[in-house]
């Protein structure tokens, strides 16, 4: 089942966070394994089946990201998988002066006042590439918005990169 | 109608009967079995009128005693009086060297386990924790008046695989049918949320004999979604006890390695003190050992210092847990104490010091796990089907796979909510390959020998292809249990590829047989009979519930096929009449076949009307 069916939902980016839980819990009420403990094996199989689909859809609406490549992977862009790199080459540039920036962070005077301008800028990044993804959705360019999560696949995984970092610096 | 109906025990006469149902915390020192009576959960006390039964047990020459005289008997016969025995499921030898120390045990090495060799030869953990199941049971039995229809059984949120395998082999083994094995700090928030009434974020702090748990919900209109969890699964008050002996032994100059006795003496004293710094400030004792005796006292600070590291520990696992529920600290409306330990003065200070906020101490810390596992049990058993409540819980480690250069590739992260299933890919790298290996690892790091290996697989019945044309899909499944299950699939000619499953932790299916066999032949109980009830029990829960789904949502059926279940649920109601366990089978395995489709109907229905009710509720 397509997971923006499944919740009753537009097909759209923008997502109310409140209505997809709602609905979400509602449905998990009715099959979650937990109602059907006193079911046949058959009936416990299919529950746990159903509610892990249910799990799953919940996750992939849930997060920005996970949402823009499932939305791209309903037209055929399988950005997990593909192989076709990013050739633009003002962002890779941008990308590895990002990285270098992580890098120097936890030796710079003030790791934590340097963080929370890394993520500032991330923040501006994620925003600037989901208008972007966006666009592209809504023109039907999906080839391009499929580009538009790669890019956001980049800027997350630094994201969880500093968070990693901070962890460290925290004494985690 | 039938003017008199003869039931079997454990089977109810009439489908809206209550029906029994336990919740049974299985403690590293202390064990409870609650149930929910005339819709009161309450711990079940036994005959003396104790509610907590002690986790210990003891083996005589041909019996065994469990509970409080096995407790008392530890220091006069430590090797043979197994207590704590929960810190050693799913453990390897040198995994409890490096965590408990010294132990008055004379264990014996198995693959990845370990056997303790009593004067009954030797024990398995998962055994010895059948037997405080097994007695917990009985003393259900007779308190509710007759045989129970289930048990949740809790464990620890950050128990891994082979230790949550083990606690339900162990119910296995003790003839508890699990209706689920649900997490302790879960538990411990339903007691809470339920009694409350409270909406929005908790925390649950459950700092036990062996185990820390820390987990985060989110409680809403009868939903308790778990955010996230962590802890340690070898740190409790047990270590609290440790760190007193350590410091005693070093104030005494105690060098000498001490005997199995001596070890069991400073450890109970460890244990006394540590309660009654809990009040006073200061402590005198006075021990005699074979080696000497030992006198002094000790102060509330000194035995501060020794585990302020400890609790440190845990405060680590509490913010990990925050940070991954996706809250802020100001958001927690309530941080909730459940186990022993959290009596220890420094833990509530330091716990009010992290979440900046009082504690809930007031709910009893020892009975809160089992009672919430007892409500829990009520709902699974059906004896309230209009209940609105449901639980989400998480996965707590990182499920993945060995990929090249010892390095683990993440399946599914950690609080994931369950259940779960999630789909690698895989291909041959050599032409006409046949096989392939699979190691399978729970964890956090990035290393295969920093994490937990669970489980080797292969597979094979790959057909002989080019290298990279085969493609093997392989599905991880944990379910509400949060157990692992592994299948896979070769994806160009859709052959269920035969998976070899080799758990490098816990029992082979043939072990659990042979000891539901030997603690038949204590109990003079026979294995058929055990399985020819059980079966007519599960017959019985089976047509009930078909019978409430038909009279539910029987316009989802056709006439003839509404005949075809009506007809094989009277056949399975005429072979539960005889004394053949495989009849019986065979008629569930007919109706249950039959019913299918229906089952697939009502749930795709059921979503239907979830939706529809929302949209109503949103004009």
């Amino acid at each position: 089942m397509r997971y923006f069916d499944l919740f009753d939902l537009p097909v759209q980016f923008d997502v109310d966070l409140l209505t997809l839980q709602d609905r979400f819990r509602s449905i998990q009420k009715q099959v979650h394994p937990d109602k059907f403990a006193n079911g046949s094996d058959q009936q416990k199989l299919l529950a746990v089946q159903q509610a892990s689909e249910v799990n799953d859809a919940y996750e992939t609406l849930k997060s920005p990201l996970n949402r823009a490549e499932y939305m791209v992977a309903e037209h055929g862009h399988d950005v997990k998988h593909e192989q076709e790199t990013i050739k633009d080459g003002a962002f890779l540039m941008q990308q590895m002066e990002l990285r270098e920036e992580l890098e120097d962070l936890e030796s710079s005077n003030d790791p934590e006042q340097a963080l929370d301008v890394f993520y500032s800028d991330i923040k501006k990044l994620i925003k600037l590439y989901t208008d972007e993804f966006n666009v592209n959705f809504d023109k039907q360019e999906y080839k391009l918005a499929a580009m538009s999560v790669k890019k956001l696949r980049f800027i997350y995984k630094l994201k969880s990169e500093a968070e990693a970092l901070e962890d460290k610096l925290l004494d985690y | 109608m039938a003017l008199l109906q003869i039931a079997e025990p454990g089977q109810s006469t009439n489908p809206h009967e209550h029906k029994l149902a336990v919740g049974i915390d299985l403690g590293t020192t202390n064990s409870l079995v609650a149930s929910v009576r005339s819709g009161l959960p309450e711990v079940l006390a036994d005959e003396q009128g104790n509610k907590s039964l002690p986790s210990a047990v003891q083996y005589l020459e041909d019996s065994i005693l469990v509970g409080h005289e096995a407790k008392n008997n530890a220091a006069s016969d430590p090797e043979n009086t197994l207590v704590s025995v929960k810190r050693f499921l799913g453990r390897g030898l040198e995994d409890i060297n490096r965590l408990y120390g010294d132990l008055p045990y004379n264990f014996v090495e198995k693959e990845h386990t370990v056997n303790i060799q009593t004067r009954q030869g030797e024990k398995n953990p998962i055994q010895v924790s059948a037997e405080i199941l097994n007695k917990l049971h009985t003393q259900a039995i007779a308190t509710l008046g007759d045989a129970l229809q289930g048990a949740v059984i809790t464990v620890p949120a950050y128990f891994d695989d082979a230790q949550r395998h083990g606690t339900k082999d162990a119910a296995e083994i003790a003839g508890i049918k699990v209706l689920r094995l649900i997490n302790e700090p879960t538990a411990a928030a339903i007691a809470y949320g339920l009694d409350s009434g409270k909406e929005g974020v908790i925390a649950v702090y459950d700092l036990g004999g062996g185990t820390f748990d820390i987990s985060v919900l989110r409680l809403n209109k009868g939903v308790f979604e778990v955010l996230s969890t962590g802890g340690d699964s070898a740190l409790g008050g047990d270590d609290f006890d440790r760190a007193i002996v350590k410091l005693l032994l070093k104030n005494a100059n105690v060098t000498a390695k001490l005997s199995a006795k001596s070890l069991r003496k400073m450890y109970d004293l460890g244990r006394e003190l540590k309660e009654s710094l809990t009040i006073n400030e200061t402590v005198e004792f006075n021990v005699s050992l074979l080696e000497g005796d030992i006198v002094g006292q000790i102060t509330r600070a000194e035995f501060e210092s020794e585990i302020e590291a400890l609790v440190k520990t845990t405060l680590r696992s509490c913010r990990r847990a925050v940070k991954d529920a996706g809250v802020e600290l100001e958001e927690i409306l309530e941080v909730v104490m459940v186990g022993g330990s959290t009596r220890v003065p420094l833990v509530r200070e330091k716990v009010e010091g992290f979440f900046n906020r009082t504690p809930l101490t007031s709910i009893n810390p020892d009975e809160v796990v089992a009672i919430g596992a007892a409500i829990q049990a009520d709902l699974l058993v059906g004896n309230k089907p209009d209940s609105d409540m449901l639980l989400l819980d998480v996965t707590p480690l990182s499920l993945g796979l060995e990929t090249m250069g010892g390095l683990v590739e993440k399946v599914i992260p950690r609080n994931t909510t369950i259940p779960v299933a999630r789909a690698q890919e895989f291909t041959t790298y050599k032409d006409g390959q046949t096989m392939m290996a699979i190691h399978v690892l729970q964890g956090e790091r990035e290393m295969v020998d920093d994490c937990r290996s669970l489980a080797r697989f292969v597979l094979k019945g790959i057909p002989p292809l080019t290298a990279g044309i085969a493609v093997i899909r392989v599905t991880f499944n944990i379910d509400a249990d949060g157990l692992l299950s592994v299948t896979a699939m070769e994806k160009s000619t859709g052959i269920e590829s035969s998976i070899q499953v080799k758990p490098s932790y816990g029992l082979e299916q043939s072990e659990i047989a042979d000891m539901i066999k030997a603690s038949m032949s204590n109990a003079k109980e026979d294995m058929a009979a055990r399985m020819l009830a059980e079966q007519k029990v599960d017959a019985i829960r089976m047509i009930e519930a078909i019978e409430m789904a038909i009279n539910e949502s029987g316009h989802l059926l056709q006439v003839n096929e509404l005949e075809a279940i009506n007809n094989a649920i009277e056949a399975l109601r005429v072979s539960t009449a005889q004394a053949n366990g495989d009849v019986i089978k065979t008629a569930i395995k007919a109706l249950d076949d039959i019913s299918q489709p229906f089952a697939a109907r009502r749930m795709e229905d059921s979503i239907k009307q979830a939706l529809t009710g929302h949209s109503v509720d949103n004009v």
